[in-house]
């Protein structure tokens, strides 16, 4: 009986291993065509769409692997001088500024910085920022008239907001904010901000933004802080006449208001660095920021010039905190609060 | 094929004792398992080595603030009760579909296995809209055990099918009820399954976040967790996972001195017969109430949602990972993984019940503790050994299978080794008298007689491997989809239509290990005396 089961077992596995072996492409075949390996922890779709431009330009290939963008981070730092990653590609800064910290990237040519604007650039130059998203409120049409939302992050911290805000303290997207509110008022005056924040929350305290985004929308959350992509990628996946909740901005200034970059650097250990330079230098040129104006990550091209088409509120009149990207540095101060908070 | 065991076990040799101790073991069994002894522990040298970089500042900083303590507290009790909501679900369940007679009971048992091939976020989401009000602990111990509770049904169905009926129907027939028969003589034999399962449910719940991500309570691995991504602190998560293996090794303890309270085993060799089941009558009505309400929580809800979701239009412009070549991969990494782990888990079984000694008890036991760590310590720690010491083989789908065997080990060597526990000692020394060499034995006598036992495993570590996601985005080949994998592209780019049929198919793979198990225990007995 054993015999025979284990024969089927083996049978299964080898009719499975030569059904795979048929499907695969097996090695890349050598000859001129280089390859690169990118770890992406940006969504796949934006960056399918720049890796199948960027290879019809260069004739370069460039492999995949997609990962949170922290899980990446880890990886590439365990790995260290044998990493197969030649380029990384994250959502947010911080991720970037810890591998910039322990030396694991390289500096990028003065050119590909040059093609965006200096303040969404890694100040020590060893990434680009691609792309950027702003945090914004999400809050639910009908339980809300817009007239009674807050004009600042911090008054969600006030009693009439309790049981009605959503929160997800463990987002990347989350730490900014916190960053840049004690940057404005203090490190004490954010930890009050949290605690506040925390009681109002109650139940809705939430391991992600697409939850906050889904249940503001279908009223069992009033209101919530999100960058304003999830709004957007929600709208576009069930319709907009699903749509019960709208997004505002915050007023001008406000630190609640921050933006995220989302950035590319070349790996220190990269063994094909000219290839990889070059596919961070075509995300920032005009080619490649004009796919991420056109696509469905509704996302804020940052270089060359290049302005959204999409139906986002204009990036010339977005009025965000001055918070850069070296303030927000990797995120630490942050942690360490929404943990004094027992946020996490 | 092998001569059936019955044949050999004429009740004529009761007199040959049965051994606890056992004899020395042979070397091949004891060199194996301290191979695969030492490839279970690598992840915790790695949590070790890890751990040394973090400040001792730092660590009391973390271990002794407030909501560390709520943490621990929220996860032993979370342990706690979906263990014993596990062993009851599990154990009835078992009862129910290998003891009566219950009208189309094998399709039960092939729906009530397929909550281990849900992803937690379909979980998750299918909770959320179903009854958004669901959350604390109570809520965590609802999910979490009707997503867990097959790790105790599996193995003890696997049990009761090789358990010795006869014992049952003379205590029957002595006038005891029902439930005097179950305590006194069948929970007995399936101890070793039982408290094999609330080992593993219990492990696996130290490491569980997955209660966060769909109910949002907070654990101790939680912590571990938000050190590891939002601080980017490994040393941390690794220090406070540390905690973890503490609790894994009490949780270890508590298991092996309830396993000493009494030796388990047949006290003689007897055939087995199919059992007699029994005719449930008009009990058969709530007991189908019982399962559709089982299946309709644990499954219904969860399938419910990818329907509704495959029905919604697909708006991804994101290109989908062909899902044949996804499902292949699936099964390409899954299926040795699960041939593999079930393979290593036959020595360390082997030593465990028929070698006990100290060395051999305290072995088994470490081969436990990786189901205690939360995947991405595990993960992390695979990229450390192959980048160091196998750098050929990183990311090659061998050291994806290799991994899937590592984690899930735990659950292989809970099927084997209640299985051989059963499996009487002395058919085998009977053998060796008869002047068979001991391969001769394993091959002819034991194999056969823990065949429930080894498919059982198999299917578990399948099953597992299937849905696994944290290891296999880490160690998969690049640019390679698994279900899994392209189903989580598609879930956090919320293009949830697109993410659907990778959901549908993962359910549909999982029904195959189901049914065909089912299939097999049903044919156990019909092989041998063939009736029913």
């Amino acid at each position: 009986m054993a015999g025979r089961l284990l024969t089927v077992a083996m049978g299964m596995v080898m009719a499975v291993g030569a059904l795979a072996g048929c499907g695969s492409t097996g090695p890349a075949t050598a000859g001129s065509t280089q390859t690169i390996t990118l770890y992406n922890g940006q969504h796949e779709e934006t960056t399918d769409a720049l890796v199948a431009a960027f290879t019809r330009l260069t004739g370069i290939k460039v492999k995949i692997r997609s990962d949170d963008e922290d899980v990446l981070a880890q990886q590439i730092e365990q790995e260290g001088q044998a990493s197969p990653a030649d380029v990384v590609f994250t959502e947010n800064s911080p991720a970037l500024e810890v591998l910039q910290d322990k030396h694991l990237l390289a500096a990028l040519p003065a050119s590909t910085l040059a093609d965006v604007p200096a303040r969404f650039d890694s100040p020590r130059g060893d990434w680009a920022g691609v792309s950027a998203r702003v945090s914004v409120l999400v809050y639910n049409t009908r339980d809300l008239p817009k007239s009674k939302l807050p004009t600042s992050v911090m008054q969600l911290a006030g009693p009439q907001w309790s049981g009605k805000l959503a929160i997800a303290p463990g987002e990347t997207d989350f730490q900014p904010v916190v960053t840049s509110i004690a940057g404005a008022y203090g490190q004490q005056a954010a930890l009050r901000w949290l605690r506040a924040i925390k009681a109002n929350a109650g139940n809705h305290v939430y391991p992600d933004n697409e939850t906050i985004a889904a249940d503001v929308n279908s009223g069992r959350a009033q209101i919530g802080i999100i960058n304003h992509y999830y709004w957007y990628r929600l709208r576009y996946e069930i319709g907009a006449a699903s749509m019960h909740s709208a997004i505002a901005a915050f007023a001008a200034g406000d630190p609640g208001y921050v933006l995220d970059v989302s950035g590319a650097a070349v790996l220190a250990s990269s063994r094909h660095r000219s290839a990889a330079q070059r596919f961070v230098a075509f995300l920032v040129s005009e080619q490649g920021q004009q796919i991420i104006a056109k696509g469905d990550s509704f996302e804020y091209p940052l270089g060359s010039g290049v302005h959204t088409s999409q139906p986002l509120i204009p990036f010339g009149q977005l009025r965000p905190d001055s918070i850069g990207v070296a303030a927000l540095g990797d995120g630490h101060l942050a942690l360490s609060l929404l943990q004094q908070a027992q946020l996490l | 094929m092998s001569c059936p065991p019955s044949a050999v076990a004429s009740p004529t040799i009761p007199h040959i004792r049965q051994r606890a101790g056992g004899h020395r073991a042979p070397r091949v069994v004891a060199g194996v398992s301290l191979l695969v002894a030492g490839a279970l522990l690598l992840p915790v040298v790695f949590l070790i080595s890890e751990a040394a970089h973090i400040g001792r500042g730092q660590l009391t900083d973390l271990l002794l603030r407030h909501l560390t303590g709520t943490l621990l507290v929220n996860t032993v009790e979370l342990t706690a009760a979906v263990t014993v909501a596990c062993a009851m679900i599990g154990v009835a369940c078992a009862w129910v579909v290998e003891r009566t007679n219950l009208p189309g009971r094998r399709v039960w048992a092939t729906l009530i296995v397929l909550p281990l091939a849900m992803p937690d976020f379909v979980v998750g989401y299918s909770w959320n809209s179903v009854a958004p009000a669901i959350h604390g602990l109570a809520g965590a111990v609802l999910v979490m055990t009707l997503s867990i509770y097959p790790l105790v049904y599996l193995p003890v169905a696997a049990s009761l099918r090789r358990a010795d009926c006869t014992l049952e129907e003379v205590a029957r027939g002595l006038g005891h009820s029902h439930i005097k028969v179950f305590l006194r003589v069948t929970l007995p034999q399936i101890r070793t399954a039982l408290l094999g399962g609330c080992l593993v449910v219990a492990l696996a719940l130290l490491a569980e976040y997955g209660a966060f991500e769909i109910v949002g309570f907070q654990t101790f691995t939680t912590e571990i967790i938000t050190e590891f991504s939002v601080a980017f602190d490994s040393a941390a998560a690794c220090a406070l996972s540390l905690v973890l293996v503490m609790l894994g090794i009490a949780v270890l303890a508590g298991d092996a001195i309830m396993n000493a309270v009494k030796r388990t085993g047949r006290r003689g060799p007897h055939g087995t017969r199919p059992p007699r089941r029994y005719r449930l009558g008009r009990a058969a009505i709530p007991v189908t109430g019982g399962f559709a309400l089982l299946a309709g929580a644990a499954v219904a809800v969860p399938v419910t949602i990818i329907g509704y979701w495959m029905m919604q239009r697909q708006r991804s412009s994101l290109p989908a990972a062909s899902i044949v070549a996804a499902a292949a991969n699936t099964l390409t990494y899954s299926l040795p993984a699960a041939a593999v782990a079930t393979v290593a888990a036959l020595p360390v079984a082997l030593l465990a019940v028929r070698h006990r000694s100290r060395g051999a008890v305290l072995l088994e036991r470490a081969t436990y503790l990786v189901q205690g760590l939360p995947g991405p310590v595990i993960a992390l720690s695979f990229v450390f050994f192959a980048v160091h010491y196998a750098v050929a083989i990183y990311q090659s789908p061998e050291l994806l299978m290799a991994g899937y065997a590592v984690l899930f080990f735990p659950l292989a060597l809970i099927a084997v080794r209640a299985a051989l526990a059963h499996a009487p000692p002395q058919l085998e020394e009977v053998a060796r008298s008869l002047g068979r060499r001991p391969p001769a034995v394993l091959l002819r006598v034991t194999l056969p007689l823990i065949a429930p036992g080894l498919a059982a495993a198999f299917c578990l570590v399948f099953l597992s491997a299937v849905i696994e996601l944290t290891t296999t985005l880490i160690l998969i080949p690049t640019g390679a989809h698994t279900l899994a994998t392209a189903f989580w592209a598609q879930e956090s780019n919320t293009s949830y239509g697109a993410a659907a049929p990778y959901a549908a198919l993962l359910v549909v793979i999982a029904v195959i290990p189901g049914y065909a198990l089912g299939r097999y225990f049903d044919r156990i007995p019909t092989d041998r005396t063939g009736n029913r």
